[in-house]
């Protein structure tokens, strides 16, 4: 009896010290030189801080929204913290599977003692949503291939009198919908308005319907960096810190189009329906990964603008390349001289009606 | 004892009559054998059966209109949109004590999520209505109506209300309609308009690919298979690892071979313009399009109709064939009227194996396909994992099942699918 109790006590404080040691803590991300960004400016140093947090590292952003529900559905939420685009964090705070934030209080303030929502400004699109980084939707061109009169506005892909070639083009409406208005006459301000009737929607189909035939549709974000890569496309779009993998560090032909390069957001939210204890690891870490100099140091590692007003000043050399990397992020005013801002409000609402509209017409 | 059959029924040692003795050893018996297997069954059922069974009835089920706002459905009945006037001020009334309730456990965005597949512009009316309901107080701020259509003037569209009322059932054929390009209209089932029919085309093309794929899948493995049954041990074994190799490599990279390959700038086109077949400025264009799907599938499925094929081989004796020779038959003769038909199981048996297996396919479809190479399970994923209209996926699944069903009753009738052989 004795050696029992003895043994079970023993067990008893072995786990609860063990737990005390290292607690998991699951981080869902998109995996790539993304998540090792993240490694480098976010984890190493939390854990080196926090010495009794060991971060799990999860590769499935890209289905976030539908894991997620279906976690929740089986009430077993196996996720601390979850790295998703603002659009889906704004779905998973419509279906009630992320917890809101306030930022003011839940967030790191600037170094200047600018309040986290000053800092964040109108980045903070949704309640449940923590912005981490800017990227942007943009195009690459080969620049063997366009001969003396390199592209400069974003209508050359529908232009293949003058560059003749294939593009590849995102296998869904958004982005191509609102670049095949811009390119057709319709003024920045109005192109969601437009886009909004029947008629829009028939003009930016009939304007792709000009190059229907010379796209190739990707859907995975390292098609148009392979297809550019061989030759394959003349221009494609795809994310711009692919197109800086494959500019920068693979050295290969190809330039960048920053024309009408259309913003996103991307950063992180937490689960709603965990444990007190959890969520409060999950917030400790969030308040220490979207801080000024931590959401700087990522742009170190991968050419996506930091979120903050006040991380700008801060972001310096590529850690191992060596270049500035200033000038590679979106945001920069080189780049940003014509931008885009996707409207995440309007596409929640036209989202699934365009999208079977466009595959409609894809598969036509 | 024979006294017993004349009195009466046969009685067992024990005195019991025979018969329920020896059903009792039986139920016993029959028993042992369920508790035997009952790990299996159960583990079966559970992660299996039941996970199916969930998903495939979410395509009539439709329960969060009505749990999210109890109220409104009620008062809503006796509405008749045909008048072509709003509901009257009880519906409004009964919506906003719903929405209070609803935005307090955060349910309402996901209802407008839901109502947005019917009609486009609800999601964004239910979450900016909930901002706004928050501050409100149900006994004192009333009348609501004006209210509601101050807050946002979607609530005075007629249309709203009528997909409302019609979508207010505990459960739809809405979905189901939607997978065959129809549609759940305030005015009974629709067309849906021209521009957004796309499931009946991809059903199509799902079956008559996976055909062409289980066809071309025949014609290649069937002399390999063959190869492989009448070679040496030791080289036919040889050959057998080189079809197996592809198992052991992983699907992405397979088809990402096939990229590089097949595109306009890959090594096919590059050979076939050095050797002068094909002009440089004309180089084919063999991949994202029906014909790299085919190509593609057909690799990666080959073993599944070769191994069938070559264990069946394997059992038909070569003294057949040459005793039909032996008898004057030519080898054509000999090959189709002795060897053929023994062979038939098998091809049933791969047939049936990547005919279900490319059906469901849809990883290489989304990464060779371009966009008249993919599949209906293309679709099903997208609405599974990226649109979160899991009723669509999980009707577009279910008609897939039923095909699928369909197809194997046929191939039962026509063949026998006691005619199937895997070994």
């Amino acid at each position: 009896m004795k050696v029992t109790q003895t043994l079970m006590t023993a067990s008893v404080v072995a786990l609860v010290a063990g737990g005390a040691l290292a607690e998991d803590m699951t981080i869902v991300s998109w995996g790539g030189a993304y998540s090792s960004s993240q490694q480098n400016a976010y984890h190493d140093p939390y854990m080196a801080a926090n010495p009794d947090v060991n971060i799990i590292n999860d590769e499935s952003s890209a289905e976030a929204v539908a894991k997620l529900r279906a976690m929740n559905e089986a009430g077993n939420v196996t996720w601390d913290v979850v790295d998703v685009v603002a659009a889906d964090a704004m779905r998973l705070c419509d279906e009630g599977l992320a917890m809101e934030i306030d930022a003011d209080t839940q967030l790191a303030p600037a170094p200047d003692g600018t309040s986290a929502t000053e800092d964040f400004g109108e980045l903070l699109v949704s309640e449940c949503f923590i912005p981490q980084i800017v990227y942007s939707t943009t195009f690459g061109y080969r620049t063997d291939m366009v001969g003396d009169t390199p592209p400069t506005s974003v209508c050359a892909i529908f232009d293949t009198d003058a560059y003749p070639g294939r593009r590849s083009l995102e296998k869904r409406p958004i982005n191509n919908m609102e670049w095949a208005l811009l390119c057709d006459g319709v003024a920045k301000e109005d192109v969601y308005d437009v886009l909004e009737t029947e008629e829009g929607q028939s003009q930016a189909f009939a304007k792709l319907d000009t190059i229907k035939d010379d796209v190739i549709w990707w859907s995975a974000g390292a098609d148009t960096p392979q297809l550019l890569a061989d030759g394959e496309v003349v221009m494609g779009s795809t994310y711009n810190g692919r197109l800086f993998a494959l500019i920068e560090e693979q050295k290969q032909p190809v330039a960048m189009l920053w024309d009408a390069q259309v913003f996103d957001l991307d950063g992180w939210i937490i689960p709603a329906g965990l444990s007190e204890e959890r969520q409060a690891r999950a917030l400790d870490y969030i308040y220490f990964a979207t801080d000024t100099q931590r959401l700087a140091d990522q742009a170190k590692y991968i050419s996506y603008g930091p979120a903050r007003t006040s991380s700008a000043p801060l972001v310096g050399m590529h850690a191992e390349l060596g270049i500035d990397m200033a000038p590679h992020m979106p945001t920069d005013p080189e780049n940003a001289k014509n931008t885009f801002l996707y409207n995440y409000e309007w596409w929640a609402d036209y989202r699934d009606d365009l999208d079977a509209k466009f595959q409609a017409w894809l598969s036509q | 004892m024979s006294d017993a059959t004349d009195t009466g029924p046969v009685l067992a040692a024990d005195g019991t009559p025979l018969k329920r003795s020896l059903n009792r050893a039986l139920r016993r018996e029959k028993m042992r054998a369920l508790m035997l297997i009952a790990p299996l069954l159960i583990f079966v059922l559970v992660t299996f059966i039941a996970p199916i069974a969930d998903m495939l009835f979410r395509s009539v089920e439709n329960n969060i209109v009505e749990d999210t706002l109890p109220r409104t459905v009620v008062a809503l009945k006796n509405w008749d949109r045909t008048t072509g006037e709003l509901p009257d001020e009880t519906v409004f009334a009964a919506l906003a004590e719903d929405l209070v309730i609803a935005v307090e456990s955060k349910t309402h965005t996901r209802l407008g999520s839901r109502l947005n597949y019917e009609m486009t512009g609800i999601s964004s009316l239910f979450r900016k209505t909930g901002r706004s309901v928050k501050r409100w107080d149900i006994a004192t701020d009333g009348p609501f109506r004006e209210k509601f259509i101050e807050v946002d003037d979607g609530w005075a569209d007629i249309e709203m209300w009528a997909t409302l009322q019609t979508y207010s059932s505990r459960y739809t054929s809405g979905y189901f309609l939607n997978s065959v390009d129809l549609q759940l209209s305030p005015e009974g089932i629709t067309a849906r308009e021209e521009d957004q029919r796309i499931y009946i085309t991809l059903f199509k093309r799902t079956i008559f690919m996976s055909l062409t794929i289980m066809f071309s899948c025949v014609l290649l493995g069937y002399p390999i298979a063959w190869l492989l049954a009448n070679l040496p041990a030791k080289t036919s074994n040889m050959l057998l690892i080189l079809v197996l190799l592809p198992f052991w490599t992983s699907l992405l990279v397979r088809t990402s071979a096939w990229k590089v390959l097949l595109q306009q700038q890959g090594v096919i086109n590059d050979v076939l313009v050095w050797v002068g077949l094909v002009d440089n400025g004309n180089r084919l264009i063999m991949i994202n399009n029906q014909f790299g799907t085919i190509v593609a599938m057909t690799h990666i499925l080959l073993p599944f109709m070769i191994l069938p094929l070559y264990s069946v081989m394997q059992t038909i004796p070569e003294t057949y064939l040459r005793a039909a020779k032996s008898l004057g038959a030519t080898n054509w003769t000999a090959f189709w009227r002795v060897y053929f038909p023994q062979s038939v199981p098998g091809i049933g048996a791969g047939c049936i194996l990547v005919f279900i297996l490319s059906i469901g396919y849809y990883i290489t479809p989304e990464l060779v396909g371009g966009t008249k190479g993919v599949f209906i399970s293309n679709r099903i994923a997208y609405h599974i994992s990226s649109s979160l209209n899991w009723g669509l996926g999980a009707a577009l699944g279910t008609i897939l099942l039923a095909a699928v069903l369909i197809l194997y009753w046929a191939y039962d009738k026509i063949v026998g699918i006691d005619n199937v052989k895997l070994g």
